[in-house]
Parts: C-alpha cells; structure tokens; sequence
C-alpha cells in the first residue's frame, strides 16, 4: 500500500476494491436525508430507476416529483419549490441537467440562491455504448462558472452518500456528478470527507497527481506503479471542484513542485483547468492534463473507451514522467 | 393591506402607474415601455384589489404570489410597488442604475417584495408552478398569479409548465398572458403565430378566461371567477393595447423596447394628465 495516508481510512487492497456505482450512494443518501427532514423532495425526468431516484419514490411517493422529459421545466419547478421551502434535489444524465438546462441553473436557482441540488447522472466517457450524445465531458466547466454553485465530483458510492447528505444539510444551490459504471470503493464509511475540503489521500514528495472521481483510483494504482521506479507520488482526491481548497492544492504543489490532474471530463475548463487557475497565481509549477482532450466520445465498452480517451492508469503514468521531465 | 374596490379608484391607480412608467424610463433612457404601459390596469387591479398581500411584511407565508415571467416589463411592477407602499416613490428614479434595487431585469434578493428573478424568458411559469405545486403538498390556501407575455410563449418551456400544471390540477394557479400582439421583431402572428391561443390552452386542461386587459372592470370579474374554478389551473387571455395611454406608443411594436426622450416624456405625462382628468369627471 505505500504511502497511503492511515487518516483516510481508505480500503486495505486497493486491488480488492469493490465495484459499485456512485450513484447508488446518491440513491442512499436521497432516502436518509427525505427521513431526516420531510422538506426534502425529489423530481426526476423519466429516468426514475437508472438516477436511483426511485428508492426515494418507494419511500416517499407523496415528496415524488415525476416532471416527464422537461429539463428546463424540473429546473425552475425546483427553484419554485425551493421559495416554499423545500429542499428540492433534481435528477437527471449531466448531458440533459445541467446540459440542457443550464439557463435555468443560472437564472432560476443560483443568482436567485435557490436551494437547489442537481445530480448530473452518467457523466463521463464511462457511460459507454450509448455514445457522445450521452457522454457528458463538459459538466464540470458549465458549472463551476456559476456564482453560488458547488460543485462536486464524488470518488466512489460511499463518498456519494455523504457528499449527497451534506449537500442537504448545507443551504444552497449544488452541483453533485455522479458515473453510470461500477466503479472502485475506496473509501469506508471512517473516510472524512467535507464539501470544499480537498484529502490527501496518498503522501509523497516528487509529484502530486491531483484527481476527482473515479480517477483518485486510476491515480492511486498509478502510484503504487511509480513507487518501484522510485518516484514518490502524492495523491489528492479533489472532490470539490468548487470552491476549491486552495491551501490543500497550494502547499501540495510547494511540496512537490510538479502535478498532474485526472478527470474524466474535458481538459478545457474542467477539474484540472480549475487547479492551474489557482496554482498559476499562487504558486507555479509545471502541469500536465490527463482527461478528455478537445474531441467528443464515440460508442464502445468503457473500458475501451477510457483506453482510447487517455483516462487510465497508464495514461496517469506517463503525465507523471512528462511533467517530471519538465521539473527538471 | 386594504382593498380597494371602486372601479374609478383602480383606473386612477393605473394612470399613476402609467405616469411611474414614463417618468422611470425616460430617466433611466432605456426599458421596455409599450408592455409596461400595456399592463397597468392589470397591475393596479392585482396590487390594490386582488392579491392578498402585505406591503409592510413581503415575507407573510400566507401571501399571494405573484411570479412576473416575461421580467423585462418590470417597470410597471416597480411602479405598482411604490404605489402600493413597499418602497418610496423616489426610488423609482434609480431603475437600471448602478447600485439600484431597481435592477433591468428583477431579482428576487435586490428587492423585498419581488418574488421571482425573470429576463429570461419562459422560466417564471415553471417557479410559480413550482410553488403552486408546492402550496397544494403543504395545503396552504394560497393563489400564485403568474404574468406572462404572448411573445414570451414562443419559449417550449412554458408548455412544459402547463402540460405539469394541468397533469396536477394545480387550480392555485392563475396565468395571465398579456395578449398585446407585439414582440420585438413585430407582429406576434407574423414572427410565430399564436392563435388560436384560448383553443391550444382548452387542449392543454387549462380552464380559458378572456377579456380585456385594459378594462378593469373585466379584470376584476375574470380574477374572480378564475379563483372559483377547481381541479384546472386558469388561464386568462388579457387583450391589451401595448403603450396604452399613450397615443403615439399605443400598438406600436418599435416601442416595445424603447424608452421615451425628453420630449416625448412630457408629451407622454400631459395626454396622461388630460385622461386622469376625464377619470376623475366619470
């Protein structure tokens, strides 16, 4: 395991990691929070089952919103529900919400501070077969320009639950990204996590791979990797994209002088462009962008996909020896 | 806050909006005036009789609301407001200025009293169904109006909202569609046609109420009657004459975003001046 960080109580084997979509912990924490507090309401865009937005429907079929295939519509509803006090979570693809609906995010729910929660479902280039249509690479740029919006990227299910559960219990308008695949558990439920506050997952002092989402896996097998050539690599999970923890990102660049960041999103204005924003007028040091480089997805099987796109492991790799390369 | 019923009131009441109107544009030299104009009859029937509201507490959960959609029209909100008492007259003079509560387009967090943000058109229809729906799962007796232009439907969203609102007979709902023919480009029925308008709202379940938005007589009847229907949300069709009032603006579609000079203003006040006279002798 190297030089994983004991505070993160992350899983023992990194190779026996369980495969559960993120969502699912969305689907979880959706039921906890509609227990915790009867304002908490759910709509969805006919996409009730693949959202796991209906265990909340099970549950609380009164507090279920069925708005049919209107984006725009679910948005400004929600917002509208929110001026009652609601809590309203609105689901949907990240292609259609906030794709399609973005005016409405912008207008409807955070310059008027709605307290609104967005889960943008089947992000990434992992939704496979179904293709670029459905392929959301841009989510993470239309958001994070947004004043008053959050923006998360949860790590696997078990951090999706608790980012989802903070996110009702804080006031405001937030964007949660969530895969369609299986994918690595990492965490546990000792994990901390808290919206804003980036975790180093990994310590090491050559270079910090910088990562959101199922990439914090890609970026921890990578420098399990790196360790047998001796290159000590840091690891953060950088599940908020914003407001981003700068102090986290700054001190890890002064202490390692080089990063990377991965993303399975595009490298314009995604996670990795947020990071360089900051770094550049803090504390600069070279970068490289491992994510979607400029080109829109195709139809395969993920893994395949992610192969073709530059989004694995190895891919992380040869960033790392890139960016070492420019250190120097 | 108390009601005013007499009809004589209520046209006064609209005259000095109407007046508001001008003056606000013509120091703000820009705005939109033929709809703001347009709708002060319908404004002074809302805030002085129909809306169960109170201008000293914006934040009474037992109000009314009133969702503007079509926000660029907002003059004749900010108008209607200081008349009614929720901020002085004099602030009308800051419309679109830098620091003002008054913004171009309203935001609900500038100013206490303006419940939704609209400019983009076709989102306030869904908010204030979003709080009519949310009204009826918290069986709060309360009515949520909701203004719309006849251009502004134009937008797909707006059908999104009222095939919802039907599909939940959210009979708390009442839209008002400022049917005044003219949008930027020009006529309504050259650039999309609309019509026939009262039969595509009867085959979205939508109960149809029209009349004349100018005429507050019909506008205090229609709302009436809208309060009564059950199990349908209610549309009315308001006809009104765009600039209303104001000879040279009236049904002119180039004054649909344009603001009176200097000149034009003082002419604009007079012809309000002489009408506000012929009320008072009625």
């Amino acid at each position: 395991m190297g030089k994983i960080n004991p505070e993160m109580f992350l899983i023992e084997n990194l190779k026996e990691a369980k495969g559960i979509p993120s969502r699912d912990g969305y689907g979880k924490a959706l039921v906890e929070l509609g227990k915790r507090n009867e304002n908490v309401v759910a709509l969805c865009c006919d996409l009730t089952d693949s959202t796991r937005v209906g265990w909340f429907k099970e549950k609380f079929p009164e507090r279920f919103i069925e708005v049919g295939v209107a984006e725009q519509n679910m948005m400004s509803l929600a917002a509208g529900l929110s001026d009652m006090g609601k809590i309203p979570f609105v689901s949907s693809y990240a292609v259609f919400s906030p794709g399609r609906n973005w005016d409405q995010l912008r207008v409807s729910v955070c310059y008027s501070e709605a307290n609104v929660k967005i889960q943008g479902a089947h992000a990434g280039i992992s939704v496979g077969p179904d293709g670029a249509t459905h392929q959301a690479l841009e989510d993470i740029a239309i958001t994070r320009c947004i004043p008053n919006l959050t923006v998360i990227v949860p790590v696997d299910a078990v951090e999706g639950e608790k980012a989802t559960i903070q996110a009702g219990e804080i006031k405001g308008p937030m964007y949660l990204r969530f895969g369609r695949e299986k994918v690595p558990t990492i965490t546990t439920e000792r994990t901390p996590f808290t919206i804003g506050k980036a975790e180093v997952f990994r310590e090491g002092k050559d270079v910090c791979i910088i990562a959101c989402g199922v990439m914090v896996y890609d970026a921890l097998l990578a420098a399990e990797e790196l360790e047998k050539e001796d290159i000590e690599v840091m690891v953060i999970n950088n599940h908020t994209v914003k407001p981003l923890d700068k102090k986290t990102l700054i001190e890890a660049a002064k202490k390692t002088g080089a990063i990377v960041t991965a993303e399975e999103h595009q490298v314009f204005g995604g996670m990795g462009s947020a990071v360089a924003e900051v770094l550049s007028q803090n504390y600069p040091v070279p970068i490289k962008f491992v994510g979607i480089k400029d080109r829109f997805g195709e139809s395969g099987q993920p893994e395949e996909l992610l192969k073709k796109f530059g989004c694995t492991s190895k891919d992380i790799i040869k960033a790392v020896k890139d960016v070492l390369e420019m250190k120097k | 806050m108390q009601k005013i019923t007499e009809i004589k009131e209520l046209k006064l009441k609209a005259n000095d909006i109407r007046k508001d109107v001008i003056e606000m544009l013509a120091e703000a030299k820009s705005g939109h005036s033929a709809g703001s104009l347009g709708m002060a009859d319908i404004f002074s029937v809302l805030y002085f009789n129909v809306l169960n509201h109170d201008p000293k507490n914006t934040k009474w959960k037992e109000r009314d609301r009133l969702i503007l959609s079509h926000g660029h029209v907002c003059p004749v909100r900010y108008a209607a407001m200081a008349e009614a008492g929720f901020f002085p007259l004099k602030e009308l003079k800051t419309l679109r200025k830098l620091g003002s509560r008054l913004q171009g387009h309203p935001h609900n967090l500038d100013l206490p009293g303006i419940e939704n943000t609209a400019g983009p058109l076709g989102q306030g229809i869904s908010v204030a169904t979003g709080i009519a729906l949310a009204a009826k799962m918290d069986k709060k007796d309360i009515k949520v109006y909701c203004l719309m232009g006849d251009g502004e439907i134009n937008e797909g969203q707006p059908w999104e909202a009222f095939m919802f609102g039907a599909k939940n007979k959210l009979d708390n709902l009442i839209v008002l569609i400022d049917r005044n023919f003219i949008q930027i480009d020009g006529n309504t029925e050259e650039i999309m046609p609309l019509d026939p308008l009262n039969k595509k709202f009867e085959a979205f379940n939508f109960h149809v109420i029209e009349l004349n938005g100018n005429d507050v007589k019909e506008l205090l009847e229609g709302f009436e009657k809208a309060k009564r229907v059950q199990g349908k949300p209610v549309v009315i069709i308001a006809n009104t004459v765009p600039g209303k009032g104001v000879s040279f603006m009236e049904g002119k579609s180039e004054w649909h975003g344009k603001a009176p000079n200097k000149e034009e203003a003082v002419k604009a006040l007079e012809e309000l001046n002489e009408i506000e006279k012929k009320i008072k002798e009625e």
